[in-house]
């Protein structure tokens, strides 16, 4: 059941698993996601889908080690198996008539805006996409997103790799210089993609997000990860996760992200001792 | 001679002070004696106005003589010909409206305790009878069913002593829908459904967890895998808000978010790894049973306070007696004819109140009940941490949304024929809270047996 099959770190705390899971892989689509829960009795995590290869019938997930739960999950290898893994879940992306397109990767969101640049790509559209990383060690899957974009730019806050500064200011950047996009695809943290959506608005660019609420079931039932759009509450599990980046209430979405904070303090330090237990037996 | 006592003998049950700090059952049920003595209070009538009342046609007094006579394996197996989750139903069941509000000895005293009786038999054998069953043989003939609920539970066990090869396929990672998300350990143990579930797969029934259909198959997909019918019994999962300010607050739950954290995900325990916030001070919003059940769960998660906010009177309030008897034997505070407006929070975005209004009953409206209108400047705040809105749930859109041809009615109910099950579609039948919308174990139960015979009849109607 759900085995890993190939495992990648990709930095220091960015690691990629691909997962055989047939069933999933057959459905899944840009935009979508799944829940997995790495052994019994774990939480049930939200990943959005990196890839999927539906002959092998295996799905990629990239992730970022924040919590106890990811750790756990990064410490796995490949063999091993994960409890579940359910899905694909949430609206697939729409790219209907899109002829040109800038794709936003910020950190980890990187992974997510893939599936997009390739589908977006390999649909014959002009794909631009802008990569940012606090630091040059930290950059993933640049060799990949070359591959799937007309042009790649990435770049890093502290400028280590040779190019210096936020996405939202490399997008402003190519819009003034007189690039047009039929629609901006802004992943990443909830703060960059609430600046980025701040930048196209102006300009009227289509901006769409992929939002990463707490959730529970991803099927509708518990109503966690509920988001303001356009005045209306929205499930982001069956009503997204991509929304309108203009329509998004950000800062809604950034409190409630922080809602277990300090339990999630109490958990890493509890699995801390297991996991070193595990390690050190 | 009948034991002509007005009143039931007494459960036993965890003492209030006791029990509000832990999740272990309340009731602790009857010994054999009880059971005895209870059982004789039965008068075995002619006509059986008890059976008329249970949705699944347990053969009431039939079980109760036998218990009576203190043959309790007999009690047993005469409940499970007609109800394949005793165990359950004797616990949840809201007998008071079914089978003992038709019982004779209720015109004058108590009903006889049917369902203490029935959950007596059932636990009875759990602890002394080594299970065994009979395996049919199979038919050849593969039926899916959507949802491991009550009405999935007992559809999936009629099927499969019919002879059918049946396939249930769960969205969690865990079977038992309502049973294991929903109702708490303290009035369900969830090792007594797992047990049921487990009953099931020794008969041969399959079931593939996290699988949504809608999602990973749809209806159409379940027939080309080879399926000649499918049952659906999803539920009512999608919770309602109030529409009100402040509702996305950092503290508010929706009744689902909160129990499924609680039991599913066994956020009670201190060492477990899905969190949940223990507030203070709770008001849970609503009347229900799912209202009772958030409530009594706060507390006993550590709530200093615990409000339970309805908006009509106490007379109106839709959950089970037994529920609101505990419930404020626990200390749940009730507030009646008492309705949210607005939930106020602090600068972080955190619950600091709810600001209410009082009510008075005007005119009944379209259900019967009196409609509550606002009292004039009656507006007033609870001061509370943690609001949960436990006002309903409806059917969720998942199946719907992909399955064009099932007809459904304008509040997202599958339309389905209340004796067959038969929906729009041909070879699909649905019951229990995704056609009635959110509603009893029992009557999902029985919705589930009567579809697996109309589902029967449509395959052999076939060839």
């Amino acid at each position: 059941m759900y085995k890993i099959v190939r495992k990648e770190v990709l930095n220091a705390q960015v690691k990629l698993l691909e997962i055989e899971a047939p069933f999933v892989a057959r459905k899944a689509e840009p935009g979508q996601f799944i829940i997995l829960r790495a052994y019994d009795e774990g939480e049930r995590i939200p990943l959005t889908i990196a890839d999927y290869d539906r002959e092998k019938g295996t799905v990629t997930i990239i992730f970022q080690e924040v919590g106890a739960s990811t750790r756990l999950l990064g410490s796995l290898n490949v063999g091993d198996s994960l409890a579940d893994f359910c899905g694909p879940l949430g609206v697939a992306s729409h790219f209907e008539g899109v002829k040109k397109a800038a794709i936003i990767g910020g950190g980890l969101g990187t992974a997510i805006a893939y599936p997009q640049a390739k589908k977006l790509h390999s649909m014959g559209v002009d794909v631009d996409v802008i990569t940012g990383f606090r630091n040059k060690d930290l950059i993933i899957l640049e060799k990949e997103m070359a591959a799937v974009s007309n042009r790649l730019i990435v770049t890093t806050d502290d400028g280590s790799n040779g190019t210096k500064g936020f996405v939202s200011d490399i997008l402003k950047k190519l819009i003034d210089e007189g690039n047009t996009y039929d629609v901006v695809v802004a992943i990443g943290p909830p703060i960059m993609m609430k600046v980025v959506s701040d930048v196209t608005r102006p300009y009227g660019i289509k901006t769409i997000v992929s939002l990463n609420p707490i959730m529970i079931d991803g099927t509708g039932m518990c109503g966690g990860c509920r988001v303001t759009v356009g005045g209306k509450i929205k499930f982001a599990c069956v009503d997204g996760p991509d929304f309108d980046g203009h329509q998004v209430d950000f800062n809604e979405l950034i409190r409630r992200l922080s809602i277990y904070k300090d339990h999630e303090r109490a958990a890493q330090e509890r699995h801390q001792c297991r996991l070193e237990g595990k390690i050190n037996a | 001679m009948p034991n002509m006592s007005l009143k039931k003998v007494p459960i036993p049950e965890q003492d209030p002070q006791v029990r509000n700090k832990n999740f272990d059952e309340v009731a602790l049920g009857y010994t054999e004696e009880m059971a005895i003595e209870e059982a004789k209070r039965c008068l075995n009538c002619k006509h059986k106005p008890c059976i008329a009342g249970c949705p699944v046609n347990v053969q009431i007094p039939e079980f109760i003589s036998l218990i009576a006579e203190g043959k309790f394996a007999e009690a047993y197996e005469t409940i499970i010909q007609t109800n394949s989750l005793p165990a359950v139903c004797g616990r949840v069941c809201p007998q008071e409206t079914q089978c003992e509000q038709r019982c004779v000895r209720g015109i004058k005293g108590e009903p006889v305790a049917i369902g203490r009786l029935e959950r007596f038999a059932a636990d009875w054998a759990m602890k002394h009878l080594e299970k065994t069953y009979e395996k049919t043989p199979r038919n050849g003939k593969k039926v899916a069913v959507i949802g491991s609920g009550p009405s999935g539970l007992s559809c999936a066990g009629d099927l499969i002593k019919m002879g059918y090869d049946v396939t249930i396929f769960e969205a969690f990672h865990t079977a038992g829908g309502v049973l294991v998300y929903g109702i708490p350990e303290f009035r369900l143990p969830k090792a007594l459904v797992q047990k049921e579930i487990d009953g099931l797969l020794a008969q041969g029934v399959e079931i593939r967890t996290n699988m949504v259909i809608g999602k990973t198959f749809t209806i159409d997909e379940l027939f080309q895998e080879g399926y000649s019918a499918v049952f659906i019994g999803s539920g009512a999962g999608l919770p309602n808000f109030m529409n009100i300010p402040g509702e996305n607050l950092n503290g508010v739950y929706s009744a689902n978010e909160f129990l499924t954290r609680i039991n599913l995900m066994k956020a009670y325990k201190n060492d477990a790894d899905t969190p949940i916030k223990r507030g203070k001070t709770v008001a849970v919003v609503g009347g229900g049973n799912v209202a009772m059940d958030a409530a009594r769960s706060a507390i006993r998660l550590g709530a200093d306070k615990v409000y339970i906010v309805y908006r009509r009177s106490e007379k109106e309030l839709p959950a089970r007696l037994e529920e609101i008897h505990h419930a404020k034997e626990e200390g749940i505070i009730f507030k009646f004819l008492t309705n949210p407006i607005r939930i106020l929070g602090d600068e972080n975005g955190w619950v600091t109140g709810l600001e209410c209004v009082e009510m008075e009953l005007g005119e009944p409206d379209a259900s019967g009940r009196r409609r509550p209108v606002v009292k004039e400047g009656s507006q007033h705040i609870l001061e509370v941490d943690t609001v949960i809105i436990s006002i309903g749930t409806s059917p969720n859109p998942l199946i719907r949304g992909t399955t064009p041809d099932l007809e459904t009615n304008q509040w997202g109910c599958i339309v389905a024929d209340e004796q067959t099950g038969q929906t729009s579609k041909e070879g699909v039948f649905a019951g229990g809270d995704a056609v009635t919308g959110a509603a009893t174990v029992i009557l999902a139960m029985g919705a589930g047996k009567a579809a697996a015979k109309a589902i029967d009849e449509y395959i052999k109607s076939k060839g």
